[in-house]
C-alpha cells in the first residue's frame, strides 16, 4: 500500500476499475462519454462545469483531468477561476444557507 | 518583442545538436520506461514501411532567419540565426516543380520566409507556373519593418494563401509562446489582411490561422476551436479568417527543450503515445508533401528537416536531382517525434487529419 492516499499516476488508471465489475463499468465510461460529448452544451462548457464540479467535490484526480481538459479547449484563464469561484459560491452559499434553519431552532427554542 | 531572446543554437545549447535531441526522444522516462517505436505502431496497423500516396505538396523552408524567437519554435529560428535559402536553389526548386505537374501548393515557410531577400521573386516566379503559393507568415512581420508594410498587397496580387500562427484569442497565451507585444502586432496585422480582401467570407484570399496549444497539452478538436477562436476575434477585434488549423506541438527543438525544462517531457510524451490513431498515421502529411531545407536537401516533412533526418538513402537527396516518381517509391523515415502527428485527430501543416 502507498504511504500517500492520491497518487498522480493513478488517474490514467482510471479504466482499471473495470477489471473487477466490467459490465458497470463498461456501462459508466460508456455514459461518461456520452455526457461530455457536444450537445446542448459545447465541450467547453462542460469542461468548466466539469472543473467547477471537481473543485466542489476536492477530487485532486478531477482537477487534474479538467485543468488540462479546459486549457485542451480553448477556456482561457478568467473562465477557469470564475468556474471556480461558482463552485465556492455554492458551497459557501449551501452552508450559510442552512443559517436560516439555525435561525429558526433559535427562534424556536427563545422566548 | 523577444528579439534579444537567442536561439538554442546562438546558446550553443546542447538540444541544438540534432542527434542530442534523438537521444532524448529515444531514452527510457524517468521511471525506467520504454515507450514503443514508433514503427512498430505502424507495424501493428500495415502501415509500414510508410509509402508516399504521391507527392503535391512542395514546403519549401527558405530560412531559419525570423523577427521573433517563440518558445515553441521546431526551427530554432530567430534573428541570431543566418541561413537562408539563395536565389540559385530557389531556382533548382523552380526547376524542379517544372517537370513535376503533379505538385499543385507549394508551401513557403521558414523562420520568416519574407525576410529572406528574394522572398518576392520567388513568389512571383511561382505564381508564373501557376502553382498555389501558400506562405506561412508570422504576422509580425507585416509590421516589423516598412518595407514589409506592403505585404498584404504583394500577397493579394499573387493570389497567396496565408496561414499565420495565432496559438490563442488573448495576448496571455499568445505572447507566453511567441513574445512579449506579439499579439497586439498581430492583431493589427490582420487587420491589415482582412483590410485588402484576406479572410472575408466568400473571398478567395484565404487567410487561416494555425492555433499550437501554449504548453504541454494537446490542441482539442478543430472545429469547436474554430468557432471560439471566430467568435472571439470578431467580437474584440472585427477580425475575420477562413479556417483555424490546429497543430500539435512536436517534440523537436525548443518545444523539446521547453518540456525538458519544465518537466513535462514523460507526461507529454506518454500523452502523445496514448492518442495514437491508426486513422492519423494513415494520413500524415509525409505522404503527400516533400520538405526542402534552406541548403536544397530533401526531408520527408519539416521536423525531419530539423532532425537533419534525410529522406531515405537511395532516394534523390537533393533538390537538383529531384524526381518526384522517385521519391514517391521511398519509404518515409520515422523516429518518435512522428508520434505528435498521429495523435488524437491527427497534426498536419493542414491541421487535423482525420475528418
Amino acid at each position: 500500500m502507498d504511504k500517500t492516499y492520491y497518487n498522480p499516476a493513478d488517474l490514467s488508471k482510471f479504466g482499471n476499475i473495470s477489471e473487477l465489475q466490467p459490465e458497470m463499468g463498461r456501462k459508466f465510461f460508456d455514459y461518461y462519454g456520452e455526457v461530455f460529448k457536444e450537445g446542448a452544451l459545447t465541450e467547453r462548457e462542460k469542461a468548466l462545469i466539469a472543473l467547477a464540479v471537481s473543485h466542489a467535490v476536492q477530487c485532486p484526480y478531477c482537477i487534474d483531468a479538467y485543468s488540462t481538459d479546459c486549457l485542451e479547449k480553448g477556456a482561457d484563464e478568467n473562465q477557469m477561476m470564475e468556474a471556480v469561484h461558482v463552485a465556492a459560491a455554492i458551497k459557501g452559499g449551501a452552508a450559510l444557507v442552512h443559517g436560516v434553519q439555525m435561525m429558526n431552532k433559535i427562534k424556536e427554542l427563545s422566548m | 518583442m523577444g528579439s534579444t531572446v537567442k536561439s538554442l543554437k546562438g546558446r550553443q545549447h546542447e538540444l541544438s545538436d540534432s542527434l542530442f535531441q534523438l537521444n532524448v526522444l529515444q531514452a527510457p522516462t524517468q521511471h525506467g520506461e520504454q515507450f514503443p517505436a514508433f514503427a512498430r505502431r505502424l507495424q501493428e496497423h500495415d502501415l509500414y514501411p510508410l509509402k508516399p500516396t504521391g507527392t503535391t505538396i512542395l514546403q519549401v523552408n527558405m530560412g531559419k532567419m525570423c523577427n521573433q524567437t517563440c518558445k515553441h519554435c521546431h526551427v530554432d529560428a530567430g534573428p541570431d540565426r543566418k541561413e537562408i535559402m539563395t536565389r540559385e536553389t530557389m531556382q533548382l526548386c523552380l526547376d524542379a516543380l517544372q517537370q513535376s505537374p503533379g505538385i499543385t501548393t507549394v508551401d513557403l515557410t521558414g523562420g520568416a520566409p519574407e525576410m529572406n531577400p528574394d522572398f518576392r521573386w520567388f513568389v512571383e516566379e511561382l505564381f508564373k507556373l501557376g502553382r498555389q503559393v501558400m506562405v506561412r507568415c508570422n504576422l509580425t512581420i507585416i509590421l516589423a519593418n516598412k518595407k514589409y508594410h506592403d505585404l498584404p498587397e504583394f500577397f493579394k496580387k499573387h493570389g497567396v494563401h496565408v496561414v499565420s500562427s495565432l496559438p490563442y484569442f488573448q495576448a496571455s497565451r499568445t505572447d507566453a509562446q511567441r513574445g512579449d507585444g506579439v499579439f497586439e502586432k498581430s492583431i493589427k496585422a490582420l487587420q491589415m489582411l482582412n483590410g485588402v480582401g484576406y479572410g472575408q467570407e466568400g473571398s478567395d484570399l484565404l487567410l487561416d490561422l494555425v492555433y499550437n496549444p501554449s504548453g504541454a497539452f494537446l490542441p482539442s478538436a478543430q472545429a469547436s476551436l474554430e468557432a471560439e477562436f471566430k467568435r472571439r476575434l470578431r467580437s474584440g477585434y472585427s477580425i475575420e479568417f477562413h479556417n483555424l488549423f490546429c497543430i500539435t506541438n512536436l517534440p523537436v527543438s525548443r518545444f523539446l527543450d521547453y518540456l525538458v525544462q519544465s518537466g513535462n517531457y514523460d507526461s507529454y510524451m506518454e500523452k502523445l503515445v496514448n492518442a495514437f490513431n491508426p486513422v492519423a498515421a494513415a494520413g500524415v502529411m509525409c505522404r503527400n508533401t516533400i520538405s526542402v531545407g534552406w541548403d536544397g536537401y530533401l526531408y520527408d516533412c519539416d521536423f525531419n528537416q530539423m532532425l537533419e533526418l534525410k529522406v531515405e538513402q537511395g532516394s534523390p537527396q537533393h533538390i537538383r536531382d529531384f524526381d518526384a516518381a522517385a521519391l514517391d517509391e521511398r519509404n518515409v523515415v520515422l523516429n518518435q517525434h512522428c508520434y505528435g502527428c498521429t495523435a488524437g485527430a491527427g497534426s498536419s501543416c493542414g491541421g487535423e487529419t482525420v475528418k
